[in-house]
């Protein structure tokens, strides 16, 4: 009775199936960080390009005379009639202009020391910028960050953002319902190239669970180095030399 | 001297605000897929030949490339680049690339890397390349037997996957499904089990008995489906590594609709008596079984959430057929679609965002996927006739399958299985021997 019972019940009746194992697949270590060697041709290519990365960087140095410049200073008659005057000099002898600029800028150091003086351009500064935000008040919000606070018109920063658009391609396995903004901190040189850059929420990087963090911001990287030379101004460098950019992925991913 | 003082803060606050940095926003960018240069695996010297079954391969190395640049393709996520334009040739791997000459053909990722086969054993290592960076930023070897090479294809695809997408990849799984064969009306269905992408079919039954839904354990290697006894349908268990299989409870009726609880630990299934369907659990080691809905109408398809802590399931309690959420103890029933037509067949995300469902609607079918709350329903793909999603194991894709019309003597019927990504544009038919329906997809099996 027992026998026929249990002959009767169904998992007794299937046959176990004959199916093949899986094969397992053994990770080897290996380094992480290559030790091949560049190819003879490649390594010679690459020497080249850091000797003229070297170069670059000591003549792209922001020089110190520049920086005294006042851009607001309203030239007077006599330093006009001065700069003609070294522009002729320029061509015969560079190292005389450099001690015209130096004096220059002497000069407008102990004006600037000059409390009385300071005081009036103080009070005008404070009267040039009411205008001109009374001015941009009239045409839109953004114009006031455009033109005052951030140094980048309205045009000048659009052509930089279609720029980085066409440059930027979106790692399209994001989760979208997550935070997607990459911060990144730029110091450019005067021709728009990328001297160094700088991620600002770096830390997040190596957090659990944001691994889709280091993917966006190698991707936003990845946009800024086939970009370069960034579409730039082609004036008034000390304002646009340190610029930040944000990524953010959520308006695109969201749709 | 306040004087002098509130000078000097005024400075520094006036200069600071025009010398604070340039913000630039970039919320727009480029959403193609991404260019990567896959160069063949170079054969080291005095590699051997690979047999399998009655076909040599000589060059396995080229073969596992073609296999990962399918992958990386039909990902939608990936162009691999044509080789014709590749300036470097295979034996890149012994060397760091030329990055230059990968920019030029604009590729943004390279992949090198070499394969040995020598007494009986198939190394292969790759190296992932930023092109853009000019680094490496993936190393890895694997050793297997030689046969094994797709499935070295599949890891090395996973790898990339993650490493530029940011999250797990899903080529290094496999899918069962049920195959069929003749006439409508005179099916043969039998268990089928493939890689991922088709390959190595592998039949489980005889076609004797029907088959139907069979769903992969997530854990494990346990696959749990359907199947008729004496005309009774009975939920079945089989072990894939040892073949074993048995039915799952002596319950006095028909059982139908199992899927694995998130730990593997559980059957979910619904159990039908007296014309009134309600959802089960049974405990697949101490075999207890509980009771979940206690409704008087037809309460099907149940699905947890990853977390275990919820379950989707369809019923018509309302009328027609809707899905509803409910706690993991069947308290606090929730409807959450509301739509026209009818809903079915909800599946949870292995991420947990989303729920894919099918929707039957004007006399066409929909798949689907929608937030855990019903909102955001999105139609990915419509047919004449389609249903029964899977979920890829990064909750990235959904299998499943479409039938198509059919003659009144049941000519011009196939039913093929179907692949569509979340966005909805990257709609693939995954080849397979036979017809095939009711896919359901593994996990990762490298995990």
């Amino acid at each position: 009775m027992i026998i026929l019972t249990a002959l009767s019940l169904p998992f007794m009746m299937r046959e176990p199936i004959d199916l093949p194992p899986i094969v397992s697949v053994e990770l080897i270590q290996i380094s992480d960080k290559t030790k091949i060697p560049f190819a003879p041709k490649a390594a010679k290519i690459l020497e080249k390009i850091k000797k003229e990365e070297e170069r670059i960087v000591s003549e792209q140095a922001p020089p110190s005379e520049k920086k005294k410049e006042k851009p607001d200073r309203v030239p007077m008659p006599e330093d006009l009639k001065k700069e003609k005057k070294k522009i002729v000099k320029k061509k015969q002898n560079p190292e005389e202009i450099k001690d015209e600029i130096r004096q220059a800028s002497e000069f407008e150091k102990k004006e600037i020391f000059d409390p009385n003086k300071i005081a009036a351009l103080i009070d005008k500064s404070k009267q040039d910028t009411a205008e001109i935000l009374k001015k941009d008040k009239k045409v839109t919000q953004s114009n006031v960050k455009n033109s005052f606070v951030s140094g980048l018109t309205l045009s000048e920063e659009d052509a930089l953002k279609a720029q980085i658009f066409g440059c930027w391609s979106l790692p399209l396995g994001l989760p979208y319902q997550k935070n997607l903004l990459v911060r990144i901190k730029l110091r450019l040189k005067p021709d728009g190239t990328v001297l160094r850059s700088e991620i600002l929420d770096h830390a997040r990087m190596n957090k659990p669970g944001q691994g889709f963090y280091k993917v966006l911001a190698e991707s936003a990287l990845r946009a800024i180095r086939i970009c370069q030379p960034l579409r730039v101004p082609p004036t008034q460098y000390e304002k646009w030399k340190d610029l930040q950019l944000n990524f953010d992925a959520n308006e695109m991913l969201k749709g | 001297m306040k004087k002098i003082l509130f000078l000097i803060f005024y400075l520094f606050i006036f200069n600071n605000s025009v010398m604070a940095v340039i913000e630039v926003d970039i919320t727009r960018g480029n959403l193609d897929p991404l260019p990567i240069a896959i160069s063949p695996l170079h054969l080291e010297s005095g590699s051997q030949d690979i047999k399998q079954g009655d076909k040599t391969i000589k060059n396995v190395g080229e073969k596992i490339s073609q296999l990962i640049e399918t992958n990386l393709r039909r990902s939608g996520l990936f162009n691999p680049l044509k080789k014709e334009s590749f300036v470097q040739n295979p034996d890149i791997a012994h060397v760091k690339p030329r990055f230059e000459d990968w920019k030029l053909i604009k590729a943004q990722a390279l992949v090198t890397g070499k394969v040995i086969v020598k007494e009986d054993k198939l190394r292969t290592e790759f190296r992932l390349w930023d092109v853009v960076a000019a680094k490496e930023i993936v190393a890895l070897a694997f050793s297997t037997r030689p046969d094994n090479w797709r499935r070295v294809a599949h890891i090395i695809s996973d790898k990339i996957y993650k490493r530029l997408t940011g999250e797990e990849g899903y080529f290094d799984s496999r899918i069962i499904y049920v195959s069929e064969a003749g006439l409508k009306t005179q099916r043969i269905k039998k268990l089928a089990i493939m890689d991922q992408d088709g390959a190595n079919v592998k039949y489980l039954t005889l076609g004797n008995e029907l088959v139907l839904t069979p769903r992969f354990s997530p854990k494990n290697q346990l696959v749990t489906y359907l199947s008729y006894f004496r005309n009774l349908p009975r939920v079945y268990l089989l072990d894939i590594e040892t073949g074993v299989q048995e039915v799952v409870g002596d319950f006095p009726g028909m059982t139908f609709a199992p899927r694995f609880s998130p730990d593997g630990k559980k059957i979910i299934m619904s159990f039908a008596k007296d014309g009134n369907s309600d959802i089960y659990t049974m405990d697949l080691d101490s075999r207890v079984v509980e009771k979940i809905t206690d409704h008087t109408s037809i309460d099907t398809s149940p699905s947890y959430s990853p977390d275990g802590k919820y379950i989707s399931f369809n019923s018509d309690r309302s009328g027609l057929q809707q899905i509803y959420v409910m706690r993991s103890d069947g308290s606090n029933v929730k409807r959450i679609t509301f739509g026209k037509g009818i809903y079915g067949t909800p599946v949870w995300s292995p991420r947990g965002d989303l729920i894919a469902f099918t929707r039957m609607h004007n006399g066409k079918f929909y798949i689907g996927v929608m937030r855990t709350d019903g909102s955001g329903e999105r139609l990915l793909t419509e047919n004449y006739y389609q249903e029964a999603p899977s979920w890829s194991p990064n909750g990235r894709v959904l299998i499943f399958y479409r039938e198509t019309k059919s003659d009144s003597d049941g000519k011009g019927f196939s039913a093929k299985l179907w692949s569509i990504d979340l966005t909805g544009y990257n709609e693939r038919l995954i080849e397979t021997e036979t017809d095939g329906s009711d896919p359901s997809w593994s996990s990762l099996m490298s995990k």
